[in-house]
């Protein structure tokens, strides 16, 4: 259940940090779905859309047109991997493979027990280290295959420990 | 202040080589040692390289070490700080440090907009002030007139360098010029282009330079509001960019009546969500008015219609982090540096299988090869050079045959090389240009917004026929029908994004034609990367 109550404060202060009067939309959707872990439920976004005084079809095109909001529960843990030329060329090709493999999941699928998701991501300009991938809002880079399975390893262990 | 301080990098790149651990394991190791009272510890930005492990310096010693252990930092605190023997093992060769230090400068490398990264903390607003920091600021508000600092900055020549290098003067011009109650300065920190992060290293390593720039650009076209839009994955340079604001509101450089001037000006930070086409500037725009990204059709242009329709100046942060020093120099100081048509510096990204990938700013005007092999140290594995992607995703795909082209705005209409956001991405010969031409195809499909037809249409139709010709199963006529492709969605895109696939599907189908003409009817990938496979048979309807 969503405390409407709840995002309605939370909107209402983010709106304090506003020089124009519609300039905190996007800012606010990423609060939100930081408090909701990684998405945004519907009653959520009514709220958002009451509070902010934008039609629900407004705030519902922009949770849709960036990748980093989603409207559906994602995994615990949503693994973005870069798949630009520079992550490529310096072995990210295999990275993917990797990520596939050990998940058993395609982009944009999450894993049975719930743990992970999997997504694509464009540059993350951390090119120094390629490859690299973003769990959370964690990092890693200078990436091999026996390392990418080390981290899902390590994040599994941490994962059914809660 | 203490008689020794070390130096170490814990800019993003940095943490994921353990930075952060580093810096936790040297406090501890100076506390055993109880070396607390003699040796200061600063965590600063990049100093420029990474494949060597973090840097970490000793001051006044001088030495610069790599470290990729908490074994070295506990042998550095043992050895050197506590006996005064340096490390020679883990110390960074002489030759390498050229690129490193800024006070060893070689010829080439010149720093004006990384002048304090690597060499501050860049969450400290007093050593921002200790080299010259808001200075510029004090000057432009009290001894020049707005109509000055917009003339300094156009006799400087400064160009946009977030790719498309238009004149930064101009565009304030046209912004001092139009009439409003109210107009906007913004900051393009989307940094998206694949390869590039120097921006977020400037963020990161010297974030006062962009939010001094921006209240002088406000002071100069009577703009009172000002935003920072910057990528939601940027965790890092929100953070310090966020710390640089509220420091600059509290000592009275930001807000009502700055300096006493009379000036008042508020910053603030918007985040982006995810998407490569927010670069676009009214994309950009669109976004901070929290709507989905999409770019406007231009004109307007926003220097008269820009953020809620207001006149609006947007430049990238590397163009705002040259203005403070040229405020503070002058115009003909910023011209001795770089070409006649593009002065100053650039700060490049120096990406791909080169070995020191990185970010070195020098004069405009460097070639590709010195970049590749006097900055970034040839190749990984000592493998041959065999094509570089200048510029960006957006930018050209040259062969070796260019790589001696000096690289400034001009470069790309004279010689077809093109400097874009400044990434230099090096690949070996491991690589296939069909497979390079799809992963970069690929990236403009899942990019394009979707709003005008060519640009989606396009990019969905040079990735189906790239991906066949991937699989072995290329024609003839597709090379052809690659650049059509290219040229229509060049001409009839509405923004950027689209008007660009032409530059990197065009330069690498003509210079590499023959590896394009050598998958058609082989029987495998002529380099052994793309996977052939047999046509999949369907059954005619009759």
């Amino acid at each position: 259940m969503v405390d409407r109550e709840a995002v309605a404060e939370m909107v209402r202060n983010i709106k304090k940090q506003a020089l124009e009067e519609r300039d905190m939309l996007i800012n606010a959707l990423h609060q939100i779905q930081n408090r909701f872990g990684n998405y945004i439920p519907v009653e959520a976004a009514k709220v958002v859309a009451e509070e902010l005084n934008v039609a629900e079809s407004k705030v519902y095109e922009v949770l849709t047109f960036y990748t980093m909001f989603s409207t559906k529960p994602r995994g615990k843990y949503v693994i973005r991997v870069c798949v630009n030329l520079p992550c490529h060329v310096t072995g990210g090709r295999q990275i993917v493979e990797t990520l596939k493999e050990a998940l058993g999941v395609d982009f944009d699928q999450t894993t049975k027990d719930g743990l992970f998701t999997l997504e694509r991501t464009s540059c993350l300009g951390l090119c120094g280290v390629a490859p690299v991938v973003m769990v959370n809002d964690e990092y890693y880079g200078d990436l091999t295959p026996k390392k990418v399975k080390e981290i899902i390893e390590s994040l599994r262990a941490r994962g059914d420990a809660k | 202040m203490k008689p020794i301080l070390v130096l170490v990098s814990v800019d993003s790149n940095s943490v994921l080589l353990g930075a952060k651990q580093f810096v936790n394991y040297l406090r501890e190791a100076l506390e055993k040692y109880n070396l607390k009272d003699s040796v200061d510890v600063l965590e600063t930005g990049s100093m420029g390289v990474y494949t060597q492990g973090v840097v970490m310096a000793v001051f006044p010693d001088d030495v610069y070490y790599s470290v990729r252990s908490v074994a070295d930092v506990e042998k550095i605190v043992s050895e050197h700080l506590l006996k005064g023997r340096p490390v020679l093992s883990l110390e960074i060769p002489r030759e390498r440090l050229k690129l490193v230090v800024e006070k060893e400068k070689v010829t080439e490398e010149v720093r004006i907009v990384l002048r304090n990264v690597g060499v501050i903390d860049p969450r400290s607003i007093d050593q921002y002030i200790a080299r010259d920091g808001y200075f510029a600021l004090h000057k432009a508000l009290f001894e020049m007139k707005p109509e000055q600092v917009i003339q300094t900055i156009k006799e400087s020549g400064l160009r946009g360098r977030g790719g498309a290098g238009f004149p930064t003067g101009l565009k304030w011009e046209f912004t001092a010029k139009a009439q409003a109650d109210q107009k906007y300065v913004v900051c393009n920190a989307d940094e998206g282009e694949p390869g590039t992060f120097k921006d977020r290293l400037i963020m990161e390593g010297d974030p006062h330079s962009v939010i001094e720039a921006m209240i002088i650009c406000g002071y100069a076209v009577g703009a009172t509001k000002g935003y920072i839009y910057i990528r939601g994955e940027y965790y890092g340079s929100v953070e310090n960019i966020q710390k640089a604001i509220k420091d600059a509101y509290e000592y009275g450089f930001l807000g009502k009546n700055i300096l006493g001037s009379g000036f008042s000006f508020d910053l603030t930070v918007r985040l982006g969500a995810g998407a490569y086409v927010c670069g676009e500037e009214t994309a950009l725009l669109e976004s901070i008015e929290g709507k989905s990204g999409r770019p406007r059709l231009k004109p307007p242009y926003p220097p008269t219609n820009g953020l809620f329709g207001k006149p609006t100046v947007i430049n990238n942060v590397e163009t705002f982090a040259n203005v403070p020093q040229i405020i503070l120099n002058g115009a003909n100081w910023f011209k001795q540096f770089g070409t006649k048509g593009s002065p100053g510096t650039k700060v490049f990204s120096l990406v791909g299988n080169v070995v020191r990938r990185g970010i070195v700013e020098v004069p405009m005007g460097v070639t590709v090869r010195e970049l590749i092999y006097k900055f970034g140290g040839g190749l990984v594995g000592g493998k041959q050079l065999y094509m570089v992607q200048t510029g960006g995703t957006a930018g050209t795909f040259i062969g070796l045959d260019k790589i001696d082209v000096p690289l400034h705005y001009e470069s790309f209409r004279d010689h077809g090389v093109s400097i874009g956001s400044g990434v230099i991405l090096a690949m070996d010969e491991d690589v296939c240009p069909v497979d390079v031409a799809l992963n970069t195809m690929e990236f403009f499909e899942h990019e394009s917004c979707g709003k005008c037809t060519p640009c989606r249409e396009g990019t969905r139709l040079a990735v189906e026929i790239l991906r066949r010709m991937s699989k072995g199963q290329g024609k003839k006529e597709d090379i052809d029908t690659l650049k059509q492709i290219a040229i229509i969605t060049q001409e009839a895109s509405l923004c950027g994004l689209g008007q660009s696939i032409n530059v990197p599907l065009i330069s690498i189908l003509d210079n590499f034609r023959d590896e394009f003409l050598a998958h058609i009817g082989a029987t495998g990938c002529p380099r052994g990367v793309c996977k052939f496979e047999k046509p999949t048979k369907v059954k005619a309807k009759v």
